[in-house]
């Protein structure tokens, strides 16, 4: 396996990589979302207690549940940055973080317009909603170290740091709806037991699930290509490459 | 279809305002980030162009140089 991997930690074979899978994960993205937006909007049945509110699930869980997840990919990259000192994983952390800085702004508003007619408040300071915000925090946290100083590496290791200490907030905000009382109300899909959702509910928002994790890792390539790109542009191949495209 | 009309559809069952504006902002902010990521490649496009150009005045001011002699000459 690392005689696989260990080519990759030279920019330029991951740029091109990059290059290689991004179309297809920009073609599965918009068949997955359209298709699950559509599904979820105009196919799915309502809801017998929420009527067609609920159909702003289809956006908030998968934002949500991403928001995690990139934050999760950008620690680990975080900590392969501090121990192996590959840049690639570097430059990954400033790709992945506005992303899921964007993910959890979403799933904030996403959830704010479903509180409104549901619980009759855009905010409560319960768990869930205060430790999704301290995710989108620390986003931005991690941005503004990782620009913070002279040295990019020395940067790139203070975010990488923060980034592995943030990752105690995850299994805070999974496990929120459990151990406080709140407004927000429990899982549906990710635990171990069977969903309790219906199948009709269930398909589209697993559809849309799939879409916005194309969408995630979409993005995060197409980003890691420009800061790939924006730290060997005084070398030929990256000069050849933005002449072509 | 969920719906009997597109009126139906429109209203959302009285949540037409809450489930539209959730998903346009969602659009607005997720398009957003893949804008400004076009945005950069674009940018970088352009910043390279501009090295590549002040590399090729700086190589060709160099020959000209070596070919009027810059006084360099006179210490050999």
């Amino acid at each position: 396996m690392w005689r696989w991997l260990h080519p990759y930690a030279k920019p330029e074979a991951t740029y091109h990589l990059l290059q290689k899978l991004l179309p297809w994960f920009v073609a599965l993205t918009l068949v997955t979302l359209v298709t699950g937006v559509i599904w979820g909007l105009a196919f799915a049945p309502g809801d017998y207690q929420q009527g067609d509110s609920y159909r702003i699930i289809f956006l908030h869980v998968p934002s949500a549940i991403f928001s995690m997840g990139a934050y999760m990919g950008m620690a680990i990259m975080g900590a392969v940055a501090l121990i192996w000192q590959i840049k690639t994983a570097e430059w990954s952390i400033p790709a992945i973080a506005p992303v899921g800085a964007a993910l959890t702004v979403v799933a904030l508003l996403t959830g704010a317009i479903w509180g409104k007619p549901m619980w009759g408040t855009w905010w409560v300071w319960d768990a869930r909603l205060t430790s999704e915000l301290i995710l989108l925090f620390l986003y931005v946290g991690v941005m503004a170290l990782y620009f913070a100083f002279d040295d990019a590496r020395t940067g790139a290791k203070a975010a990488a740091i923060l980034s592995l200490v943030g990752v105690i907030n995850l299994p805070i905000i999974h496990f929120s709806v459990e151990w406080w009382n709140t407004l927000h109300q429990g899982a549906t899909i990710t635990k171990f037991e069977q969903p309790s959702i219906a199948t009709s509910m269930l398909i589209p928002l697993l559809i849309c699930l799939a879409g916005f994790a194309f969408l995630t890792v979409s993005l995060v390539m197409m980003r890691l290509k420009n800061e790939i790109l924006r730290h060997e542009l005084h070398r030929p191949w990256a000069q050849q490459r933005l002449e072509q495209d | 279809m969920a719906f009997d009309s597109f009126t139906d559809f429109v209203a959302m069952g009285g949540y037409g305002l809450y489930v539209w504006l959730s998903f346009f902002l969602s659009f607005v902010v997720l398009a957003g980030v893949a804008l400004e990521t076009l945005l950069a490649k674009r940018q970088l496009a352009k910043k390279s162009k501009q090295l590549q150009q002040r590399q090729e005045r700086l190589a060709r001011r160099k020959a000209s140089r070596a070919e009027v002699g810059d006084g360099n000459e006179s210490k050999t």
